[in-house]
């Protein structure tokens, strides 16, 4: 169900910064919520954002329950060849979602 | 003679006693909680951290404490020799002081990031940045929120 997000330009000049657009459908739930008869509501985050171009790591966020719902992450890259973009979310509870696009890099 | 104070001389005396008061009571301007200082040192080690290169973006108002736009942007060339290794963001008033631990490098191109954060309550947000010669910088904003996050129950 958990549907992640990506917006990468399908295509950029060699050697541009573009812009990496993220986003995921998660609750984030903090772990200091309570129910109204007092029992705490477990941790239910996503602790890592990894961002690979063609295979190669360019960026990655740790995540901690600070973040709002639905993490939403913004960064730059260097347009450096023609290939896909991928950005893995993992998290607690054994969360794991893919996106990737692709760029054609000229 | 009278031995009563004058009027004169009481106002003289509770002026002074204010004064004193008001000087013991002087608190420092931003008293950084220990677990952000804490928070903080697990990332820095010793160095010291200097003021400036960061910029931190926020509302200087906040009417919803769940999702506050931040934006943070460092001031670097972004090459191979120098840029960014990575940017921290730090609260003082939510339950755990770490918000975002962002990795990147000169693949990066520039060194911005944008996301959205909860906010337990008014208070000061940091954000440091290691840069690739081994200093930090920093930048710090108040920010004032109307409703705070992780209030609410279900």
């Amino acid at each position: 169900m958990a549907k992640g997000m990506l917006n990468v330009p399908a295509r950029a000049a060699r050697g541009a910064v573009i812009e990496i657009k993220s986003m995921i459908l998660h609750p984030m739930e903090t772990g200091y919520r309570r129910t109204q008869l007092g029992a705490a509501i477990p941790r239910d985050i996503i602790r890592r954002v990894v961002c690979t171009y063609n295979g190669t790591e360019v960026f990655r966020a740790d995540l901690h329950p600070a973040i709002a719902a639905n993490p939403y992450l913004v960064f730059p890259t260097v347009a450096t060849e023609s290939g896909t973009i991928a950005i893995t979310w993992t998290g607690d509870n054994g969360f794991s979602v893919t996106e990737s696009a692709a760029i054609a890099v000229e | 003679m009278d031995a009563r104070p004058d009027r004169r001389q009481f106002l003289r005396v509770a002026a002074g006693a204010a004064a004193g008061s008001v000087l013991l009571t002087v608190v420092p301007a931003r008293a950084v909680p220990a677990a952000t200082l804490e928070a903080i040192r697990q990332v820095t080690g010793s160095a010291p951290v200097q003021p400036g290169k960061v910029s931190l973006t926020l509302p200087p108002l906040s009417e919803n404490g769940n999702s506050v736009p931040l934006e943070i942007r460092v001031d670097s060339p972004m090459t191979e020799a120098a840029h960014v290794k990575s940017i921290h963001v730090f609260t003082e008033k939510n339950p755990q002081p770490n918000v975002v631990d962002v990795h990147l490098g000169p693949r990066a191109g520039r060194a911005v990031v944008a996301t959205r954060i909860r906010l337990a309550d008014s208070q000061t947000v940091t954000a440091i940045a290691a840069l690739s010669d081994g200093t930090f910088w920093s930048a710090s904003v108040g920010v004032v929120v109307t409703i705070a996050a992780c209030a609410e129950e279900l």
